[in-house]
């Protein structure tokens, strides 16, 4: 197949021809799995600067001669979601832009990144605001924390139809407001019990003003969890508070998080869900490449690995397969599965970022939080 | 005999009000919440629509009144629920492999060979239901002839104050909800009987729970292949038409293969999409003037119900 951008640099383009192209395409363009992206403007060299592991993270543009067109040419598996920016170089000046052809973006907390969807892929209905789903609530709570002295504020998604006669499940978010903020959950979660696809559900949306200390598997942290937050929850909503319906989720560093309190206190958290967690560890030795803010993981993954124990009922692990941490969830899904829970591994076409954790949420909260679905026709 | 009226879900588009006024309903309405559980009191909205004339008959909290006083019926409630939902485990396992069957079979149908083994799958998944159908009727008979529900004093004194609000009432309109609770508080307080005397609107678990037998269904749920199943007897009002409420979310009604399982696996009963603004008038257990429903074919497609 002959591409469309190489037979329009064949051509020998005037700017008006380059006008009417970017007129009359959309960008990235796809054909099949091949994507093209394009950029315009003068420049010494355009490159893209993806997140996907195993790729040079770094890929070059062609200038169309004569032109201050530039493209690059690229494969993109089916179903595929990356996220890049484009890095311009003009003489000494280097800088990170969003793509200017692409109104696709996704947010996070250093800022925004354009978006590129594979063939296939489609945007789930259920990550978007439903009018007909009735909107949770959010609440504000501080608890005085001990283990930091401190007081800690966190903030709650009270499900619409929360009833105090009735016992709810929890589950405790790492990195709260970033999920509410970057990945809709409070969308996700109204969409979601609306089609009775998860129970009316009560989520505590943590945070850490020192999260790459606290959740590198740090005791403090846990205690802070089991001791303090889970039993203030427990006195102040209508929680079940069973393990069964107790949970745990975070993302990266939230994600040792919580399976580090689930460790630590066994038979408490019955609900694990665990997304592109960095369970970084060692054969041999404890060094690592990963530089010194992972030396804690690495301690409590190899501590981990050496003893799992049973620390929770059913374990959701998800991982992006363009994520550098690819490999340490695929190690992490054995040892996970010889202890005795119940797993479930599912791997997406994305990378390390909110809207990968975004899109995994519907299948992970549904299979460790089951909602009425089959049984309840309003 | 009932007349029976059922509906297309209210919460979005109510048309029960209408219906009321149709039928010229003059005097008090029994309602039945008890599918919204803990909610069942929630029905300020619901008694507008029925023109304010209502009065629920409170199942959920009666029953939840009845347990409390009789933990030795609790107990053996829960014990029935357990067999029932290790019995649709297990029928579920089964059921999952012979429609997987159907499907293969559905996707080769050039020789007059393949035409008979699918018919053959078909009666397989059929015998399947049959016998879920009959094994948890078996179950919930024991039960009751075990434990004597209608004769134990805690379920009489409920029974009787809620005869007593019935016996006042021109009419029962039976709103949606958990299609289990609700079927099981109807059958607890003997409505099954009671309601043949009375014109009953129903819609959306309501409507099920008013059939020969109540069918389960979700085409693309999270977890699961989305297959179709049996949840056990109604209570028997009608039988030749099958609700499938909400059909527009739950159905995927563009699948052609699928829908034209559906409507061939529970033949002889017609299959029919239950969507706001639907409304089916039945008359001794048949279809009656004023109907506007449709039906799941055996083509795969979807069309208006003959009267």
């Amino acid at each position: 197949m002959r591409l469309a951008i190489r037979e329009f640099a064949a051509s020998e383009p005037i700017a008006a021809e380059i006008d009417d192209l970017l007129d009359g395409f959309s960008f990235p363009h796809q054909e099949g799995t091949t994507t093209t992206f394009v950029y315009r403007g003068e420049a010494d060299h355009v490159r893209l600067r993806h997140f996907i592991y195993g790729l040079p993270s770094s890929q070059p543009f062609q200038r169309v001669a004569e032109t201050d067109l530039w493209y690059l040419v690229f494969e993109l598996p089916e179903r595929s979601r990356v996220e890049y920016k484009l890095e311009i170089v003009r003489g000494e000046e280097t800088e990170w832009i969003l793509d200017p052809l692409n109104p696709r973006t996704a947010r996070d907390p250093f800022g925004a990144n354009s978006v590129c969807h594979g063939p296939g892929y489609v945007l789930p209905e259920w990550t978007q605001p439903d009018p007909d789903a009735r909107p949770g609530r959010l609440e504000s709570l501080t608890i005085a924390s001990g283990v930091f002295g401190e007081k800690r504020k966190l903030q709650l998604y009270l499900p619409e139809r929360l009833r105090p006669t009735r016992q709810h499940p929890l589950l405790v978010v790492h990195d709260g407001p970033d999920f509410l903020r970057y990945s809709a959950l409070s969308t996700v979660l109204d969409n979601l019990i609306y089609r009775l696809e998860i129970p009316p559900l009560i989520v505590a949306l943590t945070e850490s003003p020192s999260r790459l200390v606290e959740y590198a598997g740090d005791a403090a942290h846990a205690r802070h969890l089991a001791e303090e937050v889970l039993p203030t929850l427990v006195a102040k909503l209508p929680v079940d508070d069973t393990p069964s319906s107790i949970g745990l989720m975070g993302a990266s560093f939230g994600a040792v998080a919580s399976l580090a309190t689930a460790w630590r206190y066994p038979g408490t958290f019955g609900r694990l869900l665990l997304l592109s967690g960095s369970f970084a560890f060692t054969d041999i030795g404890d060094q690592h490449q990963r530089g010194p803010t992972f030396d804690p993981v690495v301690r409590f993954v190899n501590s981990f690995r050496n003893e799992p124990g049973k620390p929770s009922e059913k374990v959701f692990l998800g991982c992006g397969i363009y994520e550098s941490l690819i490999y340490e969830n695929r190690s992490m899904l054995p040892l996970l599965q010889a202890t005795g829970m119940d797993v479930r591994y599912v791997e997406a076409r994305d990378g390390h970022n909110w809207e990968n954790w975004r899109e995994r949420l519907r299948e992970g909260l549904s299979w460790l939080f089951p909602g009425p679905l089959w049984m309840v026709y309003e | 005999m009932a007349r029976i009226v059922l509906l297309g879900p209210q919460r979005l588009r109510p048309t029960v009000r209408e219906i009321v006024d149709e039928l010229a309903i003059s005097g008090p309405i029994a309602a039945v919440t008890a599918g919204w559980q803990e909610r069942e009191q929630e029905d300020d909205e619901l008694a507008e629509h029925l023109r304010g004339s209502t009065r629920n008959l409170e199942l959920y909290r009666r029953g939840e009144r009845i347990f409390s006083e009789d933990p030795e019926l609790l107990a053996a409630l829960t014990e029935l629920r357990s067999a029932r939902r290790e019995a649709q485990r297990l029928y579920r396992l089964s059921l999952d492999h012979a429609l997987a069957a159907v499907r293969s079979l559905e996707d080769q149908r050039e020789s007059e060979l393949a035409v008979e083994e699918l018919a053959e799958a078909f009666d397989a998944v059929r015998a399947l239901d049959a016998r879920h159908l009959e094994r948890v009727s078996r179950l919930q008979t024991a039960f009751r002839k075990r434990w004597g529900t209608a004769r134990r004093r805690s379920v009489r004194r409920q029974r009787h104050e809620v005869d007593a609000i019935l016996e006042g009432c021109k009419a029962v309109a039976i709103a949606g909800g958990h299609v289990g609770v609700l079927v099981e508080l109807l059958s607890l307080f003997g409505l099954d009987e009671r309601l043949r005397r009375h014109t009953v609107i129903a819609w959306s678990a309501g409507a099920m729970a008013l059939g020969q037998r109540i069918v389960l269904f979700h085409d693309s749920p999270p977890q699961g292949f989305g297959n179709a199943e049996v949840w056990g007897p109604g209570l028997g009002l009608f039988s030749r038409f099958l609700p499938f409420p909400h059909a527009r979310t739950r159905l995927l009604v563009a699948d052609r293969q699928r829908v034209a399982i559906l409507a061939r696996r529970f033949l002889p009963q017609i299959c029919v999409p239950m969507d706001d603004g639907e409304r089916l008038n039945l008359s001794v257990g048949r279809l009656a003037r004023g109907s506007s429903g449709r039906r799941l074919t055996r083509d795969g497609t979807i069309a208006e119900l003959d009267p």
